[in-house]
């Protein structure tokens, strides 16, 4: 890709945010003067606390005992052969406790809310999967939870919305706009505008101002180190590309943020949905333009007046018309590359995954699998892919309960 | 002298405060919202602040929020709004603010939207989203300081930070009179005494104070305290239960000339 002029820039990434919270053009702060207080106050407690080496004994300690890290590395060894072409690993976050990654940053939050003192957490969530993290870490540490999540999204992702309720938390319906992410996270921030002073909002991606897409980051960059690790001792080296679906994207920056100075590229697959052409996607940074939203600058789905646009997609984790800041930085440097999967390509990798390697990955992450596998095609058997399987698929089932998919069985048989 | 300097000025002379009505711009349409505007600036209106409409306005309560839906089905953009400007100046010379999150803004172009907000006849533009660790962004194109960017503070604003913000406003200090959305209900006077006599202490321009101020009751309690009176959901709810019904226009009148009697009430 961009390899020839990598190096000379490589050494400033890990570096960002600056002191204002911007990557480079990105990011910053855009909130209603209410709450710069509270997001000053994050902002400090964060950098003190996060430096304090009883606090991350403390994460690192619940990160292992009680959500299962580290999670394996996999390599696929079927779905390799099948495809005919580079090597495919497999992060397995779905195997983290309550089922994907958002449980790194859920954990780190309430750890750090409870020794900003805070007692009540808010949250918003798209697929379910950040509102029921953020409920575990609710119940974990006897906080009080509300999360907020639209109309469509509790329809199709009911499993979810029990499990938040069975750990104590409260599911606000949110009835607003497009009733997805999009709407939890506007009602979210006018529910934490009246009660800030003793709320903590847990934003879920590494969007929002700033410091949020930074603290996300940091939480989840233990996916990486992990990755690094496991895939030298599995073959002795790093390997070629890294894969991560991308929403807002923090499975994506988690997975990227350790690798970002060394010479491997990496491949963010946001959600094509109906197809691109047909308008009906969620793909913000391969379509959108510059804007604000939800209090950082980054790319959004958005018309010419600045309106923002409703995005689509199958899966819920996606479905979002923004994107965090770093991914629209590492865009607009070539550090990544972005490209986008549809509706149907997810659904067949989906498909396959499950009768190849017995794992039901989650809607959201058969996004990044089916990008793998095209990009596993046109490499050498030598390259090693790493896929950054997010979530479980549990949750998605209830999208097959209309007619089974049959796309991919006869060529399995 | 622009229009906000010299309507404080003519206020402070005859002991009077202002009356500052908050009006989504085309709610429902265009050429109604014209109307109902044009017929409260004749009521007695002393600043109106006029909303831009955005898909996704998170500092609003519902009130707010549905008249956004309803100006944005009627095809409003910024550049109807300062259209809408350019219609009401003729007939009035109230000071108008231009109301409105960052992102349509943003789409506009900040050197664009200066020179066109000017042309138009607008005041001072008040951005919800945009605080002073970011303007400097919008602001930098302005070639000269003759449209007032309005700054906000709210009950969570420290004194330290109140001074950062009153030392880069211009045109007024807008109040937020309590955490919340708009529309929400449960006003502390005494807080917002402390505030406004806090933001004295550090500025000369007027202070107004909005969020949440229904009632004559309430304009005359913050009238007491204020130099303006910011008054949003209120008129919104008005147009929302009457919208389509003839009188509309005569209720908003009748309510704005209540109003404004009752910044009178204790001066």
């Amino acid at each position: 890709m961009n390899r020839g002029h990598l190096p000379s820039m490589m050494k400033a990434y890990k570096r960002l945010p600056d002191p204002a919270g911007h990557f480079g053009p990105f990011g910053g702060r855009y909130v209603s003067e209410a709450l710069m207080p509270a997001i000053l106050e994050l902002e400090e407690a964060y950098c003190r606390i996060s430096g304090d080496p009883s606090f991350q004994q403390q994460l690192s300690r619940l990160l292992q005992d009680f959500a299962g890290r580290p999670t394996p590395l996999f390599f696929a060894e079927r779905l390799t052969s099948y495809v005919g072409g580079a090597a495919v690993y497999l992060k397995r976050e779905d195997l983290a406790h309550t089922g994907a990654h958002k449980i790194n940053n859920t954990l780190g939050q309430a750890l750090l809310a409870s020794r900003m003192g805070k007692r009540k957490l808010i949250a918003e969530t798209g697929a379910g999967q950040h509102g029921v993290a953020t409920a575990c870490a609710a119940a974990l540490f006897g906080m009080e939870c509300r999360i907020f999540m639209g109309t469509e999204d509790i329809g199709r992702q009911s499993l979810n919305v029990q499990r938040m309720r069975m750990m104590g938390a409260q599911v606000i319906e949110v009835k607003s706009g497009s009733r997805t992410l999009k709407d939890a996270m506007n009602e979210a921030m006018r529910y934490w505008l009246e009660a800030v002073a003793d709320t903590y909002y847990v934003i879920g991606s590494v969007a929002g101002p700033h410091p949020y897409p930074m603290m996300v980051r940091d939480f989840q960059k233990v996916i990486g180190e992990e990755v690094k690790h496991q895939m030298q001792r599995a073959a002795h080296r790093l390997p070629n590309a890294l894969l991560a679906c991308v929403g807002g994207g923090s499975n994506a920056m988690g997975l990227f943020y350790p690798f970002l100075e060394e010479d491997i590229e990496l491949i963010g697959v946001e959600a094509a949905g109906k197809g691109i052409e047909k308008g009906e996607h969620a793909a913000s940074i391969g379509e959108g333009r510059v804007g604000v939203l939800h209090g950082s600058k980054s790319y959004v789905l958005q018309n010419a007046d600045g309106q923002i646009r409703e995005a689509y997609s199958i899966s819920a984790g996606l479905d979002y018309p923004g994107v965090g800041p770093e991914h629209a930085f590492l865009k607009g440097t070539g550090r990544a590359r972005y490209v986008a999967v549809t509706d149907e390509e997810a659904l067949s990798a989906f498909g396959l995954l499950c009768r190849l390697e017995g794992i039901i990955p989650a809607l959201e992450s058969s996004h990044a699998l089916a990008w793998a596998m095209r990009e596993a095609r046109l490499r050498s058997k030598k390259d090693l892919l790493v896929v950054n399987l997010s979530g479980r698929g549990d949750k998605d089932l209830g999208v097959f309960s209309a007619g089974p998919n049959k796309s991919e069985e006869g060529k399995l048989k | 002298m622009n229009r906000i300097e010299s309507t404080f000025r003519r206020l402070r002379a005859n002991n009077e405060k202002a009356l500052v009505g908050f009006v989504t711009a085309g709610d429902p349409d265009m050429e109604k919202s014209l109307s109902l505007v044009s017929s409260m600036c004749a009521a007695g209106l002393d600043m109106l602040e006029l909303g831009v409409p955005f898909s996704d306005p998170t500092a609003d309560g519902p009130i707010i929020q549905r008249s956004s839906l309803r100006a944005l089905a009627a095809g409003i953009n910024v550049g109807s709004v300062l259209e809408m400007i350019a219609a009401l100046r003729p007939q009035s010379q109230v000071p108008i603010i231009v109301f409105s999150y960052y992102n349509p803004l943003l789409a506009y172009g900040a050197a664009v939207f200066h020179r066109d907000a000017l042309d138009a006849g607008a005041d001072g533009v008040l951005v919800v989203d945009l605080p002073p660790e970011e303007s400097d962004e919008f602001t930098r194109e302005w070639p000269d300081e003759r449209l007032c960017l309005i700054r906000l503070t709210t009950p969570a604003t420290s004194l330290e930070r109140m001074e950062q913000i009153t030392s880069s406003a211009s045109g007024f200090i807008y109040h937020v009179s309590k955490l919340g959305v708009t529309g929400s209900a449960g006003l502390q006077f005494d807080e917002i005494n402390l505030k406004v006599k806090a933001l004295r202490s550090l500025t000369r321009l007027p202070v107004c104070v909005g969020f949440g101020i229904s009632t004559p009751q309430h304009i005359a309690s913050v009238a007491e305290m204020a130099d303006g009176v910011v008054v949003g959901s209120a008129f919104e709810s008005l147009i929302e239960q009457n919208v389509g019904r003839e009188g509309l226009s005569d209720l908003l009148s009748a309510r704005v000339a209540a109003f404004k009697r009752a910044t009178l009430a204790l001066s």
